[in-house]
C-alpha cells in the first residue's frame, strides 16, 4: 500500500444496486480539431465508487465535466438519472442540482462566509427557507468537521478545510451522484488525509461517486471499479485488486509503474 | 567530552523587553529619517520650507484678508484700499452676493424650499444605498425619489410623475405575468410594450383628465432653462451616476454574451460612444434631436442631457466592469453552474458582487469623471456654476472677477469628488474578505 491511511472501512452500506445512475454511450468530443474524448461508453450503477486514473491530458477531467455539462459533448448520449443531457436548459439545471461536484481548486465563493457558501444553492435553486437551509448547512459542516468555522470567509481557511467545505456545499443540495475532479491535487500532503477521510465517509454512506484522482491508496480501499484512460479513450477498467495486481494493457502497466514506482 | 559541555548552554530566564533608543522612535526618528538623512536631503528640506513659506505668505493674506461684504467689484476695491492701501486681496463678496444664483441658477426665489427639500430627500435616499447599516425600509424612499425629484424641481401636479411611475409598475406586473410561461426575452418585451403603451397612449389622457378634475399637489411650474448652478450639476450628475451603473453592467454582460446580435449591438454601442467626444453628444442632444423627433413633441432639455451623459458614461462603465469580469477565475462560473444556479442568479449572487468589488476604483473613477463633465453643459446654454461665473462677469458690477469664482467652483467640485473617493476606499476596506 502506498498510503498510510489504512483505516477500518464500514462496508455495510457500500452496495451496488442494479439501478443505472449514469449511462454514457458512444460519446465523442472535440476541442476545435482536437479529438479529446473518443467513443466513451460507461455505465455507472447507483452506489458505485469509481476512480478514474490516467496521465494528464488523457481526458479524465473532461469526461466527468461532461456529466454535468460543464463541457458540452458533440456526439453520443449521456443519460443522468433518467434525464438525457441535451442543450435544453431545463434538463441541464435539473441534472446539475442533483449531481454534486468538487473541484481541484475548491472554487468556494470568496465574498460569502462558509455558511453562506453552503446555503446559497439550497435557498436559490431549491427555494429552501433560510432557517432550514442553515440547519442543513450546519449538519453537513459538522459532518466534515468544521462547524466552528461557519462564519469565517474561505480565505481564512486552510486548503484542506476549504475542500471539505466544498464537499459540504455540494452535499447541501442532497445530490444523488458526486463528481470529484482531482480533489486533493492542490493540497499540501498533510491535508490530503482529512479530505480523503471525508470522501471515505461519503462512500460508506452509499453515495455514487466518480473520482478523478491520483490517490491510488484511496482507489484500492474505496473504489469498486478503477478506470484507466489514455488519449481520450477508456483503455482498461477492472476491480481495484485486479487492476493493480494484474493490469492487462501495456499502457496501464507503464502508468502504474510510474505512479507506484517511487 | 568537556568540550561539548562548555558548548552547550540553556537560558533559564527570559530577558525583559527594553525600550528602543530615543533616536529610534517617535518624532525625532521621523524627522531624522525623512528630512535630514544626509547633507543633500537637509539642503532640499530647507529650500522646500523656504518655498512653502513664500507661497503661503503670498496667498494666505489674499485668502483670509478678503472682503465679504460689498455689492460690486468697485466697492470691494474701495474698501480694500481704505483698509490696506492696496487691492491685493480677494473679493469674496461676489460669493455672498450671488450665493443663491450659484446654488440655484435662475430658479424662482420663492420656490427655493423645493430644491432644498429635494436635496435633503436625495441624501436620505442615498443613505440606504451607500451604507448597509441604514434600515432597509428606507429603500422605498430611494425608489420613490426620482419621481419626487421631478415633481419638486419642475413642479406641476403629482399626476404627471405618478403616471410615469404607473408605467413602470405596469411593466413590472407584465414581466411577472409573462415570466411564468417561459422565456426571459419574451417577458422583457411584454414589459417594455405595456409600459410604452401606457406612457404614450393611455397615460397622457388620464393625466390630463385628473389634472382638470383634481389638480392634486400643484406646484408652480419651473422651466428647465431656469435651472442652473450647483443644483443642475447635482441633478445631472446623480442621475447619470445612478443610471450608468446598471446600464454599464448590462452592456458588459451583453459584450460577453454568446448571442451574436446582442453582442454586436453592445460592442457597436460601446465603441461608438467611446469614439465620440461628450460635447458632440451634448450638441446633438440640444440641437439635432429636435429634427429627428416628430414635430410638436416637447422633450425636456435637461432630460436629453441626462440621457446623453448617462449613455456616455455607461459605455466607459461597461469596459470597467468587463475588466472586473475578466479578473474572476473561471472556477467561479463553473462552481455556480455546478450548483445548478441559472445564468441570472449566478450573475447576481456570485459573479457581479465579486466583479463589481474588483472594479470599484474604476467605477468611482468614471463617476468622478462624469460629475466633473457636467460643467460641459455650459456650452449648450445651461447655466451651471461655470456658466454662471460668465454670466456674473457679464454684469457691470462684477466685471473682471475671476479667481474668487473659480476657486469656489473648484472647491465645491473637489469636496464632492473627494467624498466619493473616500467613500470608495472605505467600501473597499469593508468588502475585503481575504484577510487571514
Amino acid at each position: 500500500m502506498s498510503q498510510a491511511v489504512e483505516r477500518h472501512i464500514d462496508r455495510s452500506n457500500m452496495t451496488v444496486s442494479d439501478e443505472v445512475a449514469i449511462q454514457i454511450t458512444n460519446m465523442n468530443k472535440w476541442y476545435g480539431e482536437f479529438h479529446v474524448l473518443r467513443d466513451i461508453n460507461l455505465t455507472v450503477n447507483r452506489g458505485e465508487r469509481i476512480v478514474i486514473a490516467g496521465p494528464s491530458g488523457s481526458g479524465k477531467s473532461t469526461m466527468i465535466r461532461c456529466i454535468n455539462r460543464l463541457e458540452e459533448h458533440q456526439q453520443g448520449k449521456i443519460i443522468v438519472d433518467g434525464t438525457e443531457l441535451t442543450s435544453d436548459l431545463k434538463n441541464i439545471d435539473k441534472i446539475r442540482s442533483e449531481v454534486g461536484m468538487c473541484f481541484q481548486h475548491f472554487n468556494l465563493f470568496p465574498h460569502l462566509t462558509i455558511l453562506e457558501n453552503c446555503t446559497l444553492a439550497p435557498m436559490w435553486v431549491r427555494k429552501t427557507p433560510k432557517r432550514e437551509a442553515e440547519e442543513i448547512a450546519m449538519h453537513f459542516l459538522e459532518k466534515v468537521k468544521i462547524p466552528d468555522q461557519a462564519h469565517k470567509y474561505p480565505g481564512m481557511l486552510s486548503g484542506g478545510q476549504q475542500q471539505r467545505v466544498a464537499i459540504a456545499r455540494s452535499l447541501c443540495m442532497k445530490p444523488r451522484i458526486m463528481l470529484f475532479d482531482e480533489p486533493t491535487s492542490a493540497l499540501d500532503p498533510e491535508m490530503i488525509k482529512e479530505v480523503l477521510d471525508t470522501m471515505i465517509e461519503l462512500a460508506e454512506e452509499g453515495m455514487t461517486m466518480l473520482c478523478v484522482t491520483h490517490e491510488m491508496g484511496f482507489a484500492r480501499q474505496v473504489a469498486n471499479r478503477v478506470i484507466f484512460m489514455d488519449q481520450g479513450q477508456i483503455v482498461e477498467q477492472n476491480e481495484p485488486e485486479e487492476f493493480f495486481n494484474n493490469p492487462k494493457s501495456e499502457r496501464t502497466k507503464l502508468f502504474l509503474s510510474q505512479i507506484l514506482g517511487h | 567530552m568537556s568540550n561539548t559541555n562548555s558548548l552547550s548552554y540553556v537560558r533559564k530566564e527570559m530577558l525583559e523587553q527594553q525600550p528602543a533608543p530615543r533616536s529610534q522612535v517617535g518624532f525625532t526618528r521621523w524627522v531624522r529619517e525623512n528630512l535630514f538623512s544626509g547633507w543633500f536631503n537637509s539642503i532640499l528640506t530647507i529650500v522646500s520650507i523656504f518655498v512653502i513659506y513664500k507661497i503661503l505668505a503670498g496667498t494666505l493674506p489674499w485668502l483670509f484678508g478678503g472682503v465679504w461684504d460689498a455689492t460690486s467689484l468697485e466697492q470691494c476695491r474701495t474698501i480694500l484700499t481704505e483698509r490696506f492701501g492696496n487691492t491685493h486681496y480677494a473679493c469674496w463678496a461676489v460669493l455672498t452676493e450671488r450665493w443663491n444664483q450659484l446654488l440655484y441658477g435662475f430658479y424662482p426665489e420663492t420656490q427655493y424650499w423645493r430644491a432644498n427639500l429635494a436635496f435633503v430627500l436625495m441624501l436620505a435616499s442615498l443613505a440606504p444605498v451607500l451604507f448597509d447599516k441604514v434600515p432597509r425600509k428606507m429603500l422605498y424612499l430611494t425608489m420613490a425619489f426620482p419621481f419626487l425629484l421631478v415633481w419638486l424641481v419642475w413642479g406641476g401636479t403629482i399626476w404627471g410623475v405618478t403616471s410615469v411611475a404607473v408605467g413602470f409598475i405596469l411593466g413590472g406586473v407584465a414581466f411577472k405575468l409573462v415570466d411564468r410561461f417561459g422565456s426571459m426575452a419574451l417577458s422583457t418585451i411584454a414589459a417594455v410594450a405595456v409600459a410604452l403603451i401606457w406612457w404614450l397612449f393611455i397615460g397622457p389622457s388620464v393625466v390630463g383628465g385628473l389634472n382638470a378634475v383634481a389638480p392634486l399637489g400643484h406646484l408652480q411650474e419651473v422651466q428647465s432653462r431656469d435651472l442652473g448652478g450647483f443644483m443642475i450639476c447635482v441633478i445631472i450628475g446623480i442621475s447619470g451616476i445612478a443610471l450608468s451603473l446598471p446600464i454599464g453592467i448590462i452592456l458588459a454582460l451583453g459584450r460577453q454574451s454568446d448571442l451574436f446580435i446582442v453582442k454586436t449591438i453592445c460592442v457597436g454601442f460601446i465603441e461608438f460612444i467611446r469614439g465620440v467626444p461628450l460635447i458632440t453628444l451634448l450638441f446633438t442632444a440640444s440641437l439635432l434631436l429636435n429634427y429627428f423627433l416628430p414635430p410638436g413633441t416637447t422633450f425636456d432639455l435637461t432630460l436629453r442631457v441626462i440621457i446623453m451623459v448617462t449613455l456616455f458614461s455607461s459605455a466607459y462603465m461597461a469596459e470597467v466592469i468587463r475588466g472586473g469580469l475578466a479578473a474572476l477565475p473561471k472556477g467561479q462560473y463553473e462552481a455556480a453552474d455546478a450548483l445548478g444556479l441559472d445564468y441570472w442568479k449566478a450573475q447576481r449572487l456570485i459573479i457581479m458582487p465579486q466583479a463589481l468589488k474588483i472594479s470599484i476604483p474604476g467605477i468611482v473613477n468614471t463617476f468622478i469623471g462624469l460629475f466633473k463633465d457636467t460643467t460641459l453643459v455650459m456650452f449648450i446654454g445651461i447655466y451651471d456654476m461655470l456658466g454662471l461665473s460668465n454670466a456674473i462677469r457679464a454684469n457691470a458690477a462684477w466685471n473682471g472677477i475671476y479667481w474668487e469664482l473659480f476657486i469656489f467652483i473648484g472647491l465645491v467640485f473637489w469636496i464632492c469628488c473627494f467624498a466619493m473617493s473616500q467613500y470608495s476606499q472605505w467600501l473597499e476596506r469593508k468588502l475585503r474578505t481575504d484577510h487571514r
